[in-house]
């Protein structure tokens, strides 16, 4: 779709500024055009390439790498069902398999109303509240059809707007602070050891 | 049963409702001991109260973080702490929680990590996933540098340092440090061969470099403010301090526990009523995971070994992320070794012909079997891919490959099908499992996944 907004690029900046290497602020910038159209939109590439002085090309051939990355529209909510091995001992099989009959769509697939993406995930560290899942990375524990029936309904009713932002929005708080000291060089640095 | 107890040292403020904020933090006694090390020790005394509480990392290969921070060579700047919160082994619950719940304590475990190790900054690279704790850092991070506890002259003292909150996008391999380095450089999170590119020596930006695991920091202020003596002296000599295992699976109560490191065992886990109560529905332990998915699997003559990683290391397996996955007399062994291997089948990188190809390969056979469609050489056929990845298939594992990945995929293999065989021809034979197991896809069949 686009390339990132002003109050975006702004963002981005700071970011950038965290690092000692420009190039290190490209995944947290990936994470920007997400939160912005819900996917990595190829304009936005472009732009992050331009931002951090790398090929498009460069951009894509790690933005592809990774699983949270996706380079088309999905669901508003993106449910990611676990069924690694505490889950799958506990159920997740059949809790994925009712997803799939509620919702009308295989794991991988897209409800038409463009609401509700389902995926089978690997361990998302809560097998101890088994089965699990997460929904736009906001956690469900121990979740049975019934409990998966509610969820689709609050998500749908609107219920959980506040607590479920859409598809791409992770943390709701940033760090906001600056590097103080520490990418201001190497001769500085090499005072510490007269400590 | 009685179990060995001891002081909550980094779940204590798992009960106290705001122990996340910076007030709720101090109130409980937090940044003391940064205080205490930035104005009254140096930098050596700090890593020697570290060295010698003998702390084992966390994070899986149990390494001794005290010798870990020896390893810097001197005088070269700028050095850096990466700190590894890339938690996803399957089976591990734990990182995660002490991120949400007391970030306060890890960011102290962070600076004071700093100034012992003389770095001038510390990456904090949380897994992509976890968006409440990426939250909750960033609010204690922000928190921390009004309070001057990160930044520039931290507690007045001339000692300033900072910290980057960074987050992954989905992939497991990132949780191996030398492909979490690549990862922070805005690279495809691919692992580096070692030697040369020792992270120690050779790390981020190619500076000397300190990878630790958050439940390792998070313990380092205890261990300054009580000193590394009073930490020593809490489990076994040989593990030492209190440490957390998520316990999953078949239990009655699954559960995340700190216990005492090396005295407390696996049955007192499973079946103590202040862990987990017992096997569900009174059944009993068929296997269990001792160590996260890359470990080879425990049966029921392991269950009163203690928690001590030269004890369990020696019995072919190991403690790794403490994460203890335990399966009743239902469970499908087919399908729970298919479930770990297709994970690592997923999760290769790509690097390395032996695990890309040979991951994918074990997967598509255990796969058929389930399907109904194994052939009688199907067992061997398993035996000999997981030589190409892993020669000898022992334990520790010898491997063809650039990272410990590959030969994890082997783990289940060897250890169900070596244990289970009778199992795996029954598939074979008759394309379901023996009576009395459960096949986890009752009403889903695997040939969909
Ligand atoms: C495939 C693989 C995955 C790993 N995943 C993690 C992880 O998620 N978290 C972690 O702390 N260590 C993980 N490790 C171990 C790290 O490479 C590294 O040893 C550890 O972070 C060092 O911290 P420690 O010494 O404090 O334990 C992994 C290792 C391998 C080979
Ligand atoms: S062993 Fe597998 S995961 Fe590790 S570097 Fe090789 S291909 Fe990548
Ligand atoms: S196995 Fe499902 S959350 Fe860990």
């Amino acid at each position: 779709m686009s390339r990132l907004s002003e109050e975006r690029v702004a963002t981005a900046k700071e970011i950038i500024g965290r690092f000692p290497r420009r190039k290190s602020a490209l995944i947290p910038l990936l994470h920007l055009a997400q939160e912005q159209d819900g996917y990595v939109a190829q304009d936005a590439m472009v732009h992050i390439a331009e931002l951090l002085d790398l090929a498009p090309a460069e951009v894509y051939g790690t933005a592809s790498f990774y699983e949270m990355f996706k380079f088309h529209p999905v669901g508003k909510y993106c449910i990611n069902i676990c069924t690694n091995i505490s889950c799958q001992l506990v159920g997740a099989w059949n809790l994925l398999h009712h997803a799939e009959e509620r919702l009308g769509i295989k794991s991988g697939g897209t409800t038409q109303d463009g609401l509700f993406t389902i995926e089978d995930v690997e361990c998302i560290a809560a097998c101890t509240e088994a089965p699990a899942l997460q929904v736009n990375y906001r956690y469900r524990y121990k979740v049975t059809p019934e409990s998966f029936d509610a969820l689709i309904n609050d998500l749908e009713s609107g219920k959980l707007t506040g607590e479920v932002p859409p598809h791409g929005t992770l943390a709701s708080v940033r760090q906001t602070t600056t590097a103080a000291w520490s990418n201001r060089g190497v001769e500085e640095q090499a005072q510490v050891d007269a400590r | 049963m009685s179990v060995p107890s001891g002081p909550r040292i980094i779940t204590s403020r798992f009960d106290v409702a705001d122990g996340h904020t910076y007030a709720g933090y101090v109130r409980t006694g937090g940044y003391v001991s940064l205080r205490k090390a930035v104005s009254s020790m140096t930098p050596q005394q700090v890593h020697d109260e570290v060295k010698a509480a003998e702390i084992q990392g966390r994070g899986g290969a149990g390494f001794p973080a005290g010798t870990k921070w020896g390893f810097l060579p001197a005088g070269v700047h700028p050095r850096y702490l990466v700190i590894n919160g890339d938690e996803s082994e399957p089976g591990t619950y734990k990182d995660r929680l002490l991120m949400e719940r007391d970030p306060h304590q890890l960011i102290e475990g962070i600076v004071i990590a700093c100034y012992a190790l003389n770095a001038s900054q510390a990456f904090l690279y949380v897994r992509g996933e976890m968006a409440h704790a990426q939250e909750r850092l960033a609010q204690a991070l922000n928190e921390a540098y009004a309070s001057n506890m990160v930044g520039k002259n931290i507690c007045g003292s001339d000692f300033s340092v900072d910290i980057t909150l960074t987050w992954g996008a989905g992939a497991y391999i990132v949780g191996e440090e030398t492909a979490l380095i690549e990862s922070l450089e805005g690279e495809r999170g691919m692992p580096r061969l070692k030697p040369p590119f020792f992270p120690a020596v050779k790390g981020l930006y190619m500076q000397p470099t300190i990878v630790n695991n958050v439940e390792t920091l998070a313990n380092v202020p205890y261990i300054v403010g009580q000193g590394g003596g009073d930490f020593k002296s809490i489990g076994a000599p040989t593990s030492t301090g209190m440490r957390m295992f998520a316990v999953s699976g078949h239990v009655n109560k699954p559960g995340v526990f700190e216990v005492p490191n090396g005295v407390t065992t696996f049955r007192m886990l499973f079946e103590a009523p202040e862990y987990c109560g017992g096997i569900r529905n009174g059944g009993s332990i068929k296997a269990f995971i001792p160590g996260g998915a890359s470990a080879m699997w425990f049966f029921p003559e392991h269950l009163d070994m203690a928690l001590d990683k030269p004890t369990v290391d020696k019995a072919g397996s190991m403690l790794g992320s403490g994460a203890i996955v335990a399966m009743d007399q239902t469970t499908d062994m087919v399908a729970a070794c298919w479930r770990i291997v297709r994970f690592f089948a997923r999760e290769s990188c790509g690097k390395c012909t032996p695990c890309r190809e040979g991951t994918t390969w074990l997967e598509r056979v255990l796969k058929r079997m389930l399907d109904g469609h194994g052939r009688p050489e199907d067992i061997d056929l398993l035996f000999e891919v997981s030589e190409s990845i892993s020669p000898g298939i022992a334990w520790p594992p010898r491997q063809t490959t650039i990272c410990p990945l590959g030969p994890s995929a082997v783990s289940p293999i060897a250890s169900a099908v070596r244990r289970f065989r009778h199992e795996f021809e029954h598939y074979i034979e008759h394309g379901r499992p023996i009576d009395g197991v459960e096949s986890p896809f009752a009403t889903h069949l695997a040939s969909h996944a």
